[in-house]
């Protein structure tokens, strides 16, 4: 298991609660209601109903046959595409909604890169009955149109973030300054596994299910054995550890996938920003840098707490693929498997297909977080005429 | 800066004890004109000034402050060449500066705490390090001779606010509203609020920051607060027009505060 941070919600040297002192009260609040319902069997009831019966857990673990021949492995996938919604983020935000809910918050409001989260959060916001505001940087509203306009028909308000690099980032400093103008009724539900404690590690507690499952399901197809590589996209870091948190006590490599232009953990150094201690891309003066990726959900510069402690520790590997490699490994999987991926874990499947020769023979889980949909009029402009 | 100044909470309290109310500008650093804007504002009746060291993510900001601190980044300003300029800045009263804490995280505490006083540097606001993450950076500006100025939000319950005060020295930010900083139409009830429950229990001097957009406003946070921080009606004055401009505000909200 996962290790829970300590009370002052740090992992090892990282996390905490970096939040201007009108959000401290909001988080404290938090953190006592979170514990409070996630021991209570009816709340626990209540989510798992809505992740079975709404969001259509569990999700499959779907051997890649196919591929697994032409790379010498053996490739198995946990189909967080098929939930409702088409990706993982479903998991987080049904049991952030419930417990904002519960605490008699009346809005919600989130940032999102993909629209991912965002269309999530929509979703979550209508089946249960409150109002819900995203904030999306202005180059992914662009670029992630579809999603815009399913968050519009979910009836979410969507806000295009205009400051700094116009993506993830901008949309979590916009998403933090509304959320203290309206902490008294409003609740945050941070898309990822990151910000002040205890969002990463109430994320990682919702999104633990990826993991339990993928641990189950492995050991009935593979006799009882656990993979010999877990690997996942990296943005945040909240479908990563998901999947992480079933495997981190076995023998399997675990393996997170930053984009070559967003990756925190390898090329950058510990950072506070966004309410935690973590890895952030930053120059010689301590100034953010703009992260850089062809995948909106991944194009962030910094990563989630626990992420640079598992890196600390040397637990778990942060390798990073550059755009054209996601590019092609999008096809790969399209037309090998027959299953569009999520640009974002084009990044896990690009990792796959440079690394295979070295892993031959071995199992390998991948997280496949989310469906393409979302990306084909992106890639349609990228491939334009190649196919 | 001069011997004689001493602490700004001590300076702060001498003035406060001659029946003044204190004013405080701020003033982002690296800003076009940005040492001429501080002079200004010395000459025509600032009691500090609060100089903004521009990060590329200011949360607790809003589109005023923002700008001023994407134009000063984009000029080239660092918190090197900042601290380096304000060497050669004595107006005769304290600075004090504004930085989120990855500027300091980056430096290293000691190492930025250091540079603060060998600048000059009186005191320090950082917004974005709550009470139970300043131990380390109190530490090491402790040791530097620089006060940490602590922030208390309307959000605090009242057993909060003593161990706020505890930590804090030069004097008590008090956080006038829900939101971050930027001009609003009405000064918020919750500023008043919020000075009347730090005036009860401390003799700090208590300041109301964010949100206080005129001299009308600044006069009637001063009907109960020590003094106000003004941060983005004086930097509109320097973005749309010139440091003049900005010495005349603060005289005009000297006046004002002088009359309450
Ligand atoms: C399908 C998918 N995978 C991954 C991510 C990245 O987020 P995280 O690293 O938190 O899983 C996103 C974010 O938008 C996403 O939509």
């Amino acid at each position: 298991m996962l290790k829970d941070p300590s009370l002052d919600g740090r992992f090892g040297e990282f996390g905490g609660r970096f939040v201007p002192e009108t959000l401290v009260p909001a988080c404290q609040e938090l953190e006592a209601a979170f514990r409070d319902a996630w021991a209570d069997p009816a709340f626990r009831k209540e989510l798992d109903d809505l992740l079975r019966d709404y969001a259509g857990r569990p999700s499959i673990l779907t051997e890649c046959h196919n591929l697994g021949k032409q790379l010498g492995i053996r490739l198995l996938l946990k189909r967080e595409d098929l939930n409702h919604t088409g990706s993982h983020k479903i998991n987080s935000v049904l049991g952030q909604v419930l417990l904002a809910k519960r605490m008699g918050k009346k809005h919600i409001v989130a940032e999102t890169g993909a629209g991912q989260h965002g269309v999530a959060s929509a979703t979550a916001a209508a089946l249960l009955g409150l109002s819900c505001k995203v904030y999306m940087g202005e180059v992914d509203v662009q670029r992630q149109a579809l999603n815009v306009f399913r968050m519009k028909l979910l009836g979410a308000q969507v806000v295009p973030a205009v400051s700094g690099s116009r993506t993830l980032k901008d949309a979590v400093n916009e998403a933090m300054r509304d959320w203290v103008a309206t902490v008294e009724d409003t609740y945050y539900a941070i898309g990822s596994v990151m910000g002040p404690h205890p969002y990463p590690w109430m994320v990682r507690t919702f999104q633990s299910v990826i993991g339990q499952e993928a641990s189950e399901q492995c050991h009935s197809l593979l006799g009882g054995k656990d993979p010999d590589v877990v690997v996942a996209a990296v943005g945040g870091g909240s479908n990563a550890i998901g999947i992480f948190s079933g495997f981190v006590d076995t023998k399997a490599r675990l393996i997170g996938v930053e984009p070559a232009g967003g990756a925190a953990v390898g090329k950058g150094m510990p950072g506070v920003v966004h309410g935690m201690r973590s890895y952030l891309m930053q120059d010689e003066h301590g100034q953010v840098q703009e992260a850089q990726s062809i995948s909106a959900g991944l194009d962030y510069p910094g990563v989630g707490p626990e992420h640079s402690y598992l890196a600390s520790i040397g637990r778990a590997e942060y390798p990073s693929v550059n755009d054209q490699e996601v590019i092609s490994a999008f096809q790969v999987m399209s037309r090998s498997e027959g299953i569009i991926p999520a640009l974002e874990c084009a990044h896990p499947m690009a990792w796959i297909i440079r690394e295979a020769p070295k892993m031959q023979g071995q199992t390998i889980l991948m997280n496949l977080s989310g469906r393409g949909d979302k990306d084909v009029a992106q890639m349609m402009e990228i491939l334009d005429g190649q196919i | 800066m001069s011997a004689e100044i001493g602490t700004l909470e001590t300076y702060l309290r001498k003035k406060r004890s001659e029946g003044h109310k204190l004013v405080v500008p701020y003033i982002t650093g690296g800003f076009e004109g940005w040492t001429d804007a501080i002079r200004a504002a010395a000459a025509n009746g600032a009691d500090a000034i609060e100089i903004g060291i521009p990060f590329s993510d200011p949360v607790m900001d809003g589109p005023t402050i923002q700008h001023a601190s994407e134009m000063a980044l984009r000029n080239g300003a660092t918190p090197i060449s900042i601290l380096h300029q304000l060497r050669s800045v004595d107006v005769g009263i304290p600075l004090a500066v504004m930085c989120y804490y990855n500027t300091v995280h980056h430096a290293g505490n000691e190492r930025f705490a250091n540079s603060l006083r060998e600048s000059g540097v009186c005191a320090a606001i950082v917004p974005d390090l709550p009470l139970e993450e300043s131990g380390l950076w109190c530490a090491a500006a402790d040791t530097s001779c620089v006060e940490t100025v602590m922030l208390a939000a309307p959000t605090a319950p009242d057993e909060r606010l003593p161990r706020i005060i505890d930590r804090c020295k030069g004097f008590v930010y008090a956080v006038g509203l829900l939101g971050v900083t930027g001009e609003r139409d009405t000064l918020a009830s919750s500023a008043l609020t919020l000075a009347k429950r730090l005036k009860a229990i401390t003799d700090v001097p208590v300041l109301i920051g964010v949100g206080v957009s005129n001299a009308q406003q600044a006069a009637e946070a001063c009907t109960i607060a020590d003094g106000v921080v003004q941060g983005a009606s004086v930097m509109r004055r320097l973005i749309e027009e010139d440091a003049d401009a900005v010495g005349d505000y603060i005289a005009e909200v000297r006046k004002a505060v002088d009359q309450c």
